[in-house]
C-alpha cells in the first residue's frame, strides 16, 4: 500500500466508470474498542460483494481523502482514505489507516467478486 | 493418547489463551486438531507497518495460522471456511452440525473453545455456543470435557474463579512462537495486554492460561 496519490487514484476511478463492478465497503472502530474503553460505542459496518455501476467518481480533500461514486439512483461514499494499492491493474483498493496503521475504512472495486 | 479438539473462530485466537496449554498437552503425547472457523478476513491490523491489505489479508493470516500451529506443534489444522464477523448469523443448527461432524470423527477427550456469553467478540460467543450445542447433542456419558476461555469484563464474578489454571511458563517458547507467527496482527511489544498491565501482571498473563469447565444446566440442554 502507498499513500494516496489523488491524481493517480482519480484516473483509476475514471477507468472504472460505466462498468459492472463488485464493491466492498466498510468502516470499523475495532472489534475490541468498547472492551478496552467503555466510553466507546461499538460499531462497524461492511458490505461485501455489492454490485455497482457508477457514472461519475471523484477523489476529494487534501488527505485523508474522500471518494464519492455517483450511481444511477444513489451514491457510495467513503471518508478517511489514506492508502491505495498501486500495483493493482483491474481493481481499486482504497483504505484508510489510523496513526497506528490499523484499518478504519475501506472501499474496494473489482470486476470480479472479492 | 489424549485427543484434543480446539474450535476457535479466528487465526490468533489460539495464541493468546491456549497455545501454552496446547504445547503442554502435546509434549505429553496429545494429538490436537484445531478447527479454525474463519480466516479473520475483517481484522483491521495489517502489519506494523502495514504489509497486507483487505484483499490479501485472508491468505496472509492463513499462512500465519499455519506457522503458529507449527510453533505449538499442532498436528492437524482444519480451516472451516466461514467468514469473519458472520458466525452469529449462520444457521446455529448447521454450524453446530459442522462441529458435530468433527466430534464424530475425532472423538476428543477434551474440547477447547470460548465460553459463550463471556468472550467479548460476537464470533467468539457464537463459536462457543456452536460447540456447546454440538457436544450437548451427544449422550451425556459420551460428552468430552469442554474447557472454555473467557475474558469479558466481570466474567469472574459471573463464572467464578477459573477451574483450570495452567502454568505454561515451561512452554513460553512455543507460546511466543505462536504469538510472533501472527505478525500482521501484533508485535510482542504491541500486545493489547502489554499496555494495560504492569510488568508482573503481564508475566502472569503470559505464563498462566485460564479455563472454565463448561457446566451443563441441570435441566438439560
Amino acid at each position: 500500500m502507498r499513500p494516496i496519490d489523488p491524481k493517480d487514484v482519480q484516473s483509476r476511478i475514471e477507468r472504472l466508470v460505466g462498468q459492472d463492478l463488485y464493491f466492498h465497503i466498510e468502516m470499523t472502530i475495532g472489534a475490541y474498542a468498547a472492551h478496552y474503553d467503555e466510553t466507546k460505542h461499538q460499531a462497524s459496518v461492511f458490505v461485501k460483494n455489492g454490485r455497482i455501476r457508477f457514472s461519475r467518481g471523484s477523489v476529494a480533500g487534501g488527505g485523508p481523502y474522500r471518494v464519492g461514486l455517483k450511481t444511477e439512483e444513489g451514491w457510495v461514499y467513503a471518508e478517511g482514505l489514506t492508502h491505495y494499492q498501486d500495483e493493482e491493474t483491474e481493481r481499486l483498493i482504497l483504505e484508510g489507516h489510523d496513526r497506528d496503521g490499523k484499518l478504519v475504512v475501506a472501499l474496494l472495486l473489482s470486476p470480479h467478486p472479492f | 493418547m489424549k485427543k484434543i479438539l480446539v474450535v476457535l473462530p479466528h487465526p490468533d485466537d489460539e495464541a493468546f489463551g491456549a497455545s501454552g496449554t496446547l504445547a503442554m498437552h502435546i509434549s505429553r503425547g496429545a494429538r490436537v486438531t484445531y478447527a479454525c472457523l474463519t480466516l479473520g478476513e475483517m481484522g483491521r491490523n495489517m502489519g506494523f507497518p502495514p504489509f497486507a491489505n483487505r484483499v490479501t489479508l485472508p491468505q496472509v493470516r492463513k499462512a500465519e495460522l499455519e506457522a503458529s500451529c507449527r510453533a505449538i506443534g499442532i498436528q492437524d489444522l482444519r480451516l472451516l471456511g466461514y467468514h469473519d464477523k458472520t458466525l452469529e448469523f449462520e444457521d446455529p443448527d448447521a454450524l453446530a452440525g459442522r462441529v458435530g461432524e468433527l466430534l464424530e470423527e475425532i472423538r476428543p477427550d477434551l474440547v477447547i473453545t470460548f465460553y459463550p456469553g463471556y468472550s467479548v467478540h460476537p464470533d467468539h460467543d457464537a463459536c462457543g455456543a456452536a460447540v456447546i450445542r454440538a457436544v450437548g447433542r451427544l449422550p451425556e456419558a459420551e460428552r468430552p470435557a469442554i474447557h472454555c476461555m473467557a475474558f469479558s469484563r466481570g466474567c469472574e464474578q459471573a463464572l467464578g474463579a477459573p477451574d483450570v489454571v495452567n502454568d505454561v511458563r515451561p512452554y513460553l517458547e512455543q507460546k511466543l512462537g505462536a504469538l510472533n507467527a501472527h505478525r500482521s496482527q501484533f508485535r510482542y511489544g504491541t500486545l493489547p495486554a502489554r499496555g494495560r498491565l504492569s510488568e508482573s501482571e503481564f508475566a502472569e498473563w503470559l505464563g498462566r492460561e485460564r479455563f472454565w469447565i463448561y457446566r451443563w444446566p441441570k435441566s438439560g440442554v
